[in-house]
């Protein structure tokens, strides 16, 4: 290699009870090149960069930072070493400005007091420098997502970070920001900064790095150079076997609407108007995707539309029946199946067995109860099939849901649903925090029940599914639908211009093109 | 934007009562001097308990602990100040007890909802019921004391016509009272300190990640709180009052954590808040003083308690406090 190593990582054991998280991992990381770190959920990806950065400590195997072995007892000591942390979850203050974010433990000051306006002046230098804009004296939770991630970089580079570790920067960001932040990443190492950037995304990853690292069960399954591989084959090294990328689906026949929405609007928990003004139409036999950042009134959206939340105004109507604020139970006889955005919270009980998941909204009728008694054993029989047909992996019905792993556990909520005849599916973020083969099932199976005539509105923050499996795509982007596409001309750039609530740009972009 | 008006409104709408106050003050002063001085000194000596007890809370939830124990904290802080002042005679001596027995209520709150990670709710309630069971026990009657704090006029200052007797003319622990605010005021929010104690009550995780001990900083803080709540029972024994009684506090802890939510978990916000009940109790007193008997006493008497529910339910708007408040540090 050209450029001198500044972060090596040699032989590192890390188990927790039951479990091998790293299993003899090394890796190497050059001054100046970016170093993705590829792998599933569960993979081992966050449990090496936590040893890294001196919050775990590995059973055994060595890390050396610029020639010297180290030995990281805790997140001052890597920041000592010049490590920086950019984490999934941003670890800033909300209520606190930019530059008192930025100075936290490593505070400037003028006698007693803090000197906020030296820091600030740091914080701007480093600004110019790497192409991070941000106003030091704003206040964090005012400030856009992307936004907040650079005030995260900064801190790394404020206390004087060579090596930056970004924990799935790109998970919570629009498109643009995406390459914005690809911008300031390629800034950083022009300038010598050296970048480990946690991935599952298979584009991003080919894109922005210079070599890959593909972690698979805690091992090390190989490191590539981008230009020397491609995404089918790094999803097979992440997976372990071929996956299916694409989903096949015949064209669409639309049918007659199923869901009807006419100008809702719908409270968020702490009063805010979260939803203003949706209006849409859900034909039978189409999927409807509903793509933006999380947080623009989806979840809301979706509550009001299951009724599990109250609408203020407006109506909905299931195969022409109003149903606008009727119990929930109303929504579900009409025929609809709802796999909801949180499985564990409002999809499962977990401390309850399989079977009586697997019943929770049809117990009450034929055949699994009569005159108010459960007929434990018909429940038992449907549970087997249901567990055999939709391919859960447990030791048995009797398993509790919460000890089923997330993949499992979404199976069991797409077997109690898919498993009733059901015209209209709310599918909420159906894939999240799944691994590739279960992605895979999940997107096969929604794809079907499309098929078969089902009316299916797909909520998802992640663009690529949405593209894959949407008939029509909607972008939500405060509250509103900013507009609805055919999937044929939802190109990523338009719907992110979209979900960034800019809808005049793309209206102009339409009238050039 | 909307919100960035609706501050603007709020504030104008804040500055436009103080003048209105300090208009009032004048006219009212201006047609009864002598009552007006009397009413404002006692609103000010009313005030004290109360500030000092929210600024204990402040300490405590600042750094993401709930403090509901204010009340037990200063009761026992009363009684033992009082017992120190019967045995020793020395009223700095005296003063210091209570300040430690707060200290030891502090470190006592600290252990069980940082380090036993108790909710915060119940250890503040077993140290309310302990501090009354315990100060009623060992309370005996006949005890009698050399004296109090007594008044501290402060020349020149104390000349000034209305100002000088409310607020240069004085005994110990309100003036210290006055000086905590704006001490504790910049404390919190332009030192070092105050920074990680923010940021540990807000987001205790990230404060970690930057290399702050949660565990150390919130400790700290609780027993400072303590210590300012003690101080705050040593007034009532030690300046007020000159004895104890039984349950003397008579539910300041708790008016003291309405003023500290009333102020925002600011100090000076506080002080305001406190100066508000002051004035309400100081009313009170004087209704009762000047035999106005139209109203029965129980009713004037309600005045304080009323002003706390009105002003908590209406006037105070979306207060936010820290967001990690009640919820025990852990590291994975």
């Amino acid at each position: 290699m050209r450029a001198e190593v500044v972060l090596e990582v040699r032989n590192i054991t890390k188990s927790f009870p039951g479990v091998v998280a790293n299993d003899n991992v090394s890796l190497t990381l050059h001054r100046g090149e970016v170093l993705a770190l590829l792998g599933e959920n569960g993979a081992g990806k966050s449990t090496l960069m936590n040893i890294i950065y001196g919050l775990y400590h590995p059973d055994s195997g060595e890390i050396i930072v610029k020639g010297e072995k180290v030995q990281l007892g805790s997140p001052r000591e890597a920041i000592e070493h010049g490590i920086g942390m950019v984490h999934q979850h941003f670890m800033l203050v909300p209520v606190m400005s930019v530059v008192e974010n930025v100075m936290l433990g490593i505070e400037s000051t003028q006698g007693p007091f803090l000197d906020k306006r030296a820091a600030a002046e740091q914080i701007r230098q480093i600004s110019e420098q790497y192409g991070l804009k941000v106003d030091p004296y704003a206040i964090v939770e005012d400030l856009p997502v992307g936004v907040r991630q650079r005030v995260e970089i900064i801190k790394t580079l404020y206390r004087e970070a060579d090596i930056l570790i970004l924990d799935e920067p790109t998970a919570v960001l629009t498109p643009q920001e995406v390459e914005e932040l690809f911008e300031i990443i390629e800034a950083l190492t022009a300038q010598g900064k050296s970048v480990i950037f946690i991935s599952h995304k298979l584009k991003e990853v080919l894109r922005i790095a210079d070599r890959i690292t593909v972690l698979r069960r805690g091992k090390v399954v190989g490191t590539v150079r981008p230009e020397e591989t491609d995404e089918q084959q790094l999803a097979e090294m992440m997976v372990g076997r071929s996956v299916l990328l694409r989903v096949e689906k015949p064209p669409r026949e639309p049918g007659m609407p199923v869901l009807e929405v006419d100008d809702l609007w719908v409270r968020d928990e702490t009063g805010h108007m979260a939803v203003r003004g949706v209006s849409f139409r859900l034909y039978a036999g189409e999927i409807l995707g509903i793509a933006g950042v999380q947080g623009n009134g989806q979840t809301e959206l979706v509550k009001a539309l299951s009724g599990l939340k109250h609408a203020e105004k407006g109506h909905i109507r299931i195969a022409g029946q109003p149903v606008t604020n009727l119990a929930p139970r109303a929504f579900y006889e009409l025929g609809l199946g709802h796999v909801p955005e949180d499985r564990q919270h409002d999809g499962l009980i977990l401390s309850l067995p399989i079977k009586d998941n697997i019943i929770l909204n049809t117990y009450y009728k034929q055949p699994y109860s009569e005159n108010m008694v459960l007929k434990h054993d018909v429940i038992a029989e449907t549970a087997k099939r249901l567990v055999e047909e939709f391919d859960v992996r447990t030791p048995g019905i009797d398993t509790r849901a919460g000890a089923l792993s997330g993949g499992n556990q979404q199976k069991v909520i797409i077997a109690r649903e898919f498993s009733r005849p059901i015209r209209l599916l709310y599918a909420v973020q159906p894939t999240r925090g799944l691994d590739v083969g279960s992605i895979e099932y999940i997107h096969r199976r929604l794809v079907e029940k499309r098929n078969e005539g089902a009316a299916v509105l797909l909520v998802s923050t992640e663009l690529e599914e949405i593209l894959a499996l949407s008939d029509r795509v909607a972008v939500m982007y405060e509250g509103q639908i900013m507009d609805i596409l055919p999937v044929d001309e939802a190109t990523i750039e338009r719907l992110g211009l979209l979900m960034a609530g800019v809808r005049d740009a793309t209206r102009t972009a339409q009238t050039t093109n | 934007m909307p919100n960035n008006a609706m501050t603007m409104i709020r504030q104008r709408v804040s500055w436009l009562l103080v003048a209105g106050v300090v208009a009032l003050i004048f006219v009212s002063y201006g047609a009864t001097p002598a009552v007006t001085t009397a009413l404002l000194a006692s609103t000010v000596r009313q005030s004290t308990p109360l500030v000092l007890g929210a600024l204990s809370g402040i300490f405590c939830e600042r750094s993401g602990v709930i403090n509901i124990a204010i009340e037990g904290m200063m009761l026992m802080g009363a009684f033992v100040g009082f017992l120190a002042n019967v045995y020793t005679g020395n009223l700095l001596v005296a003063v210091l007890a209570a300040v430690l027995m707060g200290a030891f209520m502090g470190l006592a709150h600290a252990f069980m909802s940082i380090t036993l990670k108790m909710d915060q709710i119940i250890s503040g309630t077993v140290l309310n019921i302990l501090a009354l069971e315990l100060t009623g026990f060992f309370y005996q009657q006949g005890l009698t004391t050399q004296g109090k704090l007594t008044p501290v006029r402060i020349p020149v200052l104390a000349d000034i016509p209305l100002i000088g007797p409310v607020l240069f003319d004085n005994p110990p622990i309100t003036y210290l009272s006055l000086v905590l605010v704006v001490v504790v005021h910049i404390l919190l929010f332009r030192t070092v300190w105050g920074l990680r104690t923010r940021a540990v009550g807000e987001h205790p995780k990230a404060a970690d990640t930057v290399g702050i001990d949660v565990i150390r900083m919130r400790y700290i803080n609780v027993i400072i709180g303590g210590m300012i709540a003690g101080l705050a029972g040593g007034y009532l024994t030690l300046e007020a009052v000159g004895s104890f009684e039984r349950a003397m506090t008579n539910g300041r802890g708790f008016v003291a954590l309405a003023v500290m939510i009333f102020g925002k978990w600011t100090p000076l916000g506080a002080w305001g808040a406190a100066l508000l009940f002051g004035f309400a109790n100081a009313l009170q007193t004087q209704f009762q003083f000047l035999g106005i008997s139209t109203i029965p006493h129980q009713f004037v008497g309600m005045l304080p308690y009323l002003l706390t529910i009105v002003v908590l339910a209406g006037f105070v708007g979306r207060a936010r406090p820290p967001a990690a408040i009640g919820q025990p540090y852990e590291k994975e």
